[in-house]
């Protein structure tokens, strides 16, 4: 089964993704998703209605902590990465929905 | 000869400095000497740290001098992937988007070998994200292999390959998703091993692929990987995929090579040796084959049908994890911030566009787009369910075979530039790493040859957490292989391609 | 709604679970801390961190599941849900999407009518956004991570409340189940209780749904009954027009008393859910459940049942004390106290309650302490203070925090029971009132309580009712 992607689809999983792209990028994304996912689609010859999905390789179940604190970080270390921090806050742009 | 103390192993090291024969300061000034001699043409570090490691060293130096070391590491100058967490030394990732991120703790891992006395040189060169398998994909410049400037150390963790193998760190530690650290460890002629899903605490670990993911040493010989292994397998209530076992010490489980190999049942997946696979490739690992047979082993064909399907499964289930672990790269509370944006979402976007290089935005794309209202069903459930295919087939042949073995990588170190252009042809380049990690099993890549002058490495497979007999094989295959220093042969391979870039 | 239409509502509670640490890390979950003191590089997602769960919120979330009449499932996964906004550091929640903690509960109303529980799962909350001014205008947004990663709840009901005062008495009921066990103090100011309403209407006797909204940014119950009621308003009279109610989130805007479209605001969201690859399977042993069921707090209606039981109360004023746990705590003490159960509940039900609703404070505000009404009460009962002094000290009491003695005694409300006090008030009260006398003495009793009253009034109600019917008694008799 051929899978070819469009622009608009790109563009569409960009915007899921929060990422953006130029018109000569969304072009070249579209080619190389549409390889990739075309070759992807061989997993299509295997019948895999009765086999369970693999989530996890390691046979736990159950794995749980105490209810127990511990020392937070100290507020300087939280903010010393932040790109725009005041007054103990981290900033942020202003959110127009949309 | 006489050696330097860089060519030297940890094993070989460790003794030394325990005897005081050899200062912990020595033994870094002789690294740092040779970082400073080959470390612009190889280029294996993002960020060196000479002030740390020499603090590191004096009291390492302190501390065996006093006669007590904090273990048989004590003072081995040793590199990390930048993929991993180091409190206060910067960890980028590979990543412009983490250029200047600072983490305030450290991994499980790398308090492991801290708390053991190691001295922390810096952090490695890597793919950006641990996405590729050349280097070629760093967010900073590529990595060079250091057996030949002109072609890649593989990757992801190909900085803490060539490093190795340039004598710029005595071992590191590298993370492997789908295969990279074996592939890299082949293509630069070292011990690389992937433990058991669940062997190594992954906390601290930056995540490509969660359920995937697991971080492993690379080392000049297999003694040093036991050695290394036996600081940081251990079970961290940090990690709820952690396991907990009951083993005892890997470099107590070696044997010499015919005691090793006797009666073992070795199986060779008939899918590994067909097509693609390079001729050199496959007569180097059929004559270390044919040398463990001499030495008793039982080397017999198998199969592992679903092995072609391992490369889609993963580049499904591969990209769907990372596109949600790299979604909190958005310029918020760390790293890269865009200069210019109109207001969040804007930020957002440029922030991400500017930060990621093409290979994670690829990913990313195609992991938000396997997860999408519509695809679920039909690429990360089909993908997982073929993942437990795959599985089963290993279950099969391990019901019969006590390890499996076959090429690590169908090809020795390409070109750089290669395949840069052609994510499907570099991705084919772990079609042999890729379905252990599927899996979630231990594998080892081991010097066993040369094909071109490049090295050969022969991979092993092993039952889940059982890493001993793994590493047990792989030491009989060195000795039978008996290639001899390859610090040594590394460096004298480097120094004529550095004559031939000086010249050309 | 004219009658032509009934509403069809299901109900989405947040619930925060007042665990000490946080659900996937060991930051303290107190409230109100200067901001982004109370995270640590797991809450805030630096790269590189994992989630390890915190038994105590799984074993409140089946504490609750179990008393909201839910089946726990025998397999229970975790999953991300994926969206980016500030508040959330990794870009997505770990929540629960197709395998939650329980299923298929059921809430009794009032009535006997039962609304039913789809499911019950666990999740992490998200951090806090502030705004200068309003969230559309504000130039910035500023961030505080502490709230995340405080487990939730999540209750999700099905679709079978028919009107605004079913809604508000599910969630008055919720609220006390959950409170009576004890796993939450469910205090929307805090926003440790959040809900969310969905609400379509339809012709009556239709069997099929009508095209929903979802209201957001309810503060209060009496924002879920308002908005409701606005909502199904709105819809109605679309649908009287003939015009489309188009699914969307709404916000209720409490200030005007109106629903508002979010207009624009997201192109269908797409959460992309996937089990966690960082959490393993929740696989509950039966008998750790079991042992949970058996030694769950006492719930509401058997609390309502024992009210009925041991203190002779009528069905009524069992029902309306439970149905607060901090109000069914405050009546226990005081019966403990001072016995007189039927005194007590006239009290609480009576004054307590007024004062209540009057200042519009919720009951778990209280600030009055059992002891306190008992002080009272007493004085009451050894006559100190009459019945009706005691009502005004009480809301005093209630208002400034004082104690009983020192109001009474500021005020000087002592009752006096003096007879050679009383007499001469008495004697002046009959003089003052010649008709009045006469009616009383040619048979019309009710004048006897006026003359009472005129003495009462005299000594500003301090008088000793009893004392001056009997002065009153003699002399007129």
């Amino acid at each position: 089964m051929e899978h070819t992607l469009s622009l608009e689809e790109v563009r569409h999983v960009a915007r899921l993704a929060r990422l953006v792209f130029k018109p000569e990028e969304e072009e070249m994304f579209r080619q190389q998703l549409s390889r990739i996912l075309d070759h992807v689609q061989r997993l299509n010859e295997l019948d895999t209605s009765r086999v369970q999905p693999t989530f996890h390789v390691v046979p736990l179940k159950n794995v749980m902590r105490r209810d127990e604190t511990r020392p937070c970080l100290p507020r300087d270390e939280v903010l010393a990465n932040a790109p725009d921090a005041q007054g103990g806050f981290f900033r942020v742009p202003k959110i127009t929905e949309g | 000869m006489i050696l330097e103390l860089w060519q030297l192993t940890v094993h070989e090291l460790s003794q030394l400095l325990l005897r005081k024969e050899v200062s912990a300061t020595e033994l870094l000034e002789s690294v740092w000497g040779r970082i400073e001699e080959v470390e612009d043409q190889v280029k294996s570090y993002i960020t060196l740290d000479p002030e740390g490691a020499r603090a590191a060293a004096a009291e390492s130096q302190r501390l065996l001098e006093s006669g007590r070391p904090r273990s048989a590491l004590e003072g081995i100058p040793c590199g990390l992937k930048d993929v991993l967490s180091t409190k206060g030394l910067r960890t980028t990732c590979g990543s412009k988007i983490l250029s200047n991120y600072v983490p305030p703790y450290d991994a499980t891992a790398v308090q492991a070998l801290k708390e053991a006395g190691t001295v922390i040189l810096g952090k490695t060169n890597m793919d950006e994200f641990a996405m590729g398998s050349s280097c070629e994909n760093s967010g900073f410049f590529p990595t060079h292999n250091p057996w030949d400037l002109t072609r890649v150390p593989g990757g992801s963790s190909g900085g803490s390959a060539s490093a190795v193998a340039a004598g710029e760190a005595m071992f590191t530690l590298g993370s492997d998703t789908g295969g990279s650290v074996r592939q890299p460890a082949s293509l630069c002629g070292v011990v690389g091993m992937k433990p058991t899903y669940g062997a190594v605490s992954r906390y601290g670990l930056i995540a490509f692929a969660s359920s995937l993911d697991q971080i492993g040493p690379l080392t000049r010989d297999v003694t040093d990987c036991a050695m290394v292994l036996d600081f940081i397998v251990k079970h961290d209530p940090m990690d709820s995929t952690s396991v907990e076992i009951k083993r005892g010490s890997y470099l107590e489980a070696l044997r010499p090579a015919d005691e090793a190999v006797k009666g073992l049942k070795i199986g060779v997946p008939k899918e590994y040796m067909g097509k693609g696979l390079e001729p050199g490739v496959e007569a180097q690992v059929k004559k270390a084959l044919e040398l463990l047979q001499e030495l008793g082993a039982e080397v017999e064909e198998c199969s592992l049908p679903h092995s072609s399907y391992a490369l889609d499964a993963y580049y499904v289930i591969a990209p769907a994890e990372a596109s949600s672990n790299l979604a909190r790269y958005d310029g918020v509370r760390y790293g890269y911030r865009s200069k210019q944006y109109d207001d969040l979402i804007d930020m957002y976007r440029k922030t991400r566009a500017e930060g990621f290089g093409p290979e994670v935005k690829r990913r990313i794309m195609l992991g938000t787009y396997a997860l999408s209202a519509g695809y679920y069903d039909a690429y990360y459930l089909k993908a997982q369910k073929v993942r437990t295919l795959i599985r089963e087939d290993f279950d099969k042949v391990f019901a019969k075979f006590d390890v499996i073995a076959g090429p690590t990588s169908p090809t020795v170190a390409f070109k750089l530039g290669e395949k840069v252009d052609d994510p499907l042809a570099m991705y084919l380049s772990d079609i042999f790493t890729i379905p252990v990690n599927l899996a979630g099993l231990p594998g080892i890549s081991v010097p066993c040859g040369f094909s071109e002058g490049l090295p050969v490495g022969l991979q092993f497979i092993g039952k889940a957490f059982d890493e001993s007999t793994l590493l047990r094989v792989a030491y009989a295959t060195e000795q039978a292989c008996s290639l001899g220093n390859m610090a040594v042969l590394c460096a004298r391979a480097l120094a004529k391609g550095t004559k031939e870039g000086a010249r050309g | 709604m004219s009658g032509k239409y009934e509403a069809v509502i299901g109900l989405e509670v947040h619930v925060e679970l007042n665990t000490k640490s946080k659900i996937f890390c060991s930051c303290p979950t107190e409230f109100g801390k200067e901001p982004n003191t109370q995270v640590c590089p797991v809450c805030l997602g630096l790269p590189g961190v994992l989630p390890v769960l915190n038994e105590e919120a799984v074993r409140k979330a089946v504490q609750a599941a179990l008393a909201l009449n839910c089946e726990i499932t025998s397999y229970a996964k975790f999953d991300r849900k994926n969206y980016f906004y500030p508040d959330l550091p990794k870009a997505y929640q770990i929540s629960q999407y197709d395998l939650p903690l329980a299923r298929n509960g059921w809430i009794e109303l009032s009535g006997g009518k039962r609304i039913g529980i789809r499911r019950v799962h666990l999740e992490e909350d998200a951090g806090k956004l502030v705004h200068q001014g309003d969230i559309t205008s504000a130039a910035f947004s500023f961030a505080d991570y502490n709230r995340c990663g405080v487990p939730l709840i999540e209750i999700v009901s099905e679709p079978d409340i028919r009107d605004p005062e079913e809604a508000r008495d599910y969630l008055t009921r919720l609220k006390g189940i959950l409170q009576h066990i004890g796993v939450s103090d469910c205090r929307m100011e805090e926003g440790s209780l959040r809900v969310d309403a969905n609400v379509s209407v339809r012709p009556v006797g239709s069997r099929e749904f009508g095209t929903r909204t979802e209201l957001k940014n309810i503060g209060s119950f009496r924002a879920v009954y308002r908005g409701l009621s606005y909502e199904i308003e709105r819809q109605s009279k679309l649908l009287d027009r003939g015009e489309p109610v188009i699914q969307e989130t709404r916000h209720w805007d409490e200030q005007n008393g109106v629903t508002r479209s979010l207009r624009g605001k997201e192109e269908a969201q797409d959460y992309r859910y996937f089990p966690e690859p960082d959490l393993v399977p929740l696989q509950l042993d039966p008998d750790w459940v079991e042992e949970i069921r058996r030694t769950l707090p006492e719930l509401p209606e058997a609390r309502k049942a024992r009210f009925v039981r041991e203190y002779g109360l009528p069905e009524y004023d069992a029902d309306v004390l439970v149905s607060s746990p901090p109000i069914a705590n405050f009546y226990e003490e005081c019966v403990r106290l001072f016995g007189e159960p039927k005194t007590v509940s006239n009290w609480v039900m009576g004054e307590l309650f007024r004062l209540l609703n009057d200042s519009g404070m919720e009951p778990e505000e209280l600030k009055l302490r059992p002891s306190e009404l008992v002080s009272l009460l007493k004085m009451t009962r050894e006559g100190v203070v009459s019945g009706k002094i005691a009502k005004d000290v009480f809301e005093q009491m209630f208002r400034t925090g004082e104690d009983p003695e020192s109001i009474v005694k500021k005020h000087n409300l002592v009752q006096i029971s003096d007879k050679s006090a009383l007499e001469p008030l008495v004697l002046q009260v009959i003089a003052e009132n010649p008709k009045v006398v006469d009616d009383y003495k040619s048979g019309k009793k009710q004048a006897f309580a006026f003359l009472v009253g005129q003495v009462m009034k005299a000594t500003k109600g301090r008088a000793n009712p009893a004392v001056v019917n009997e002065l009153l008694h003699k002399r007129l008799d």
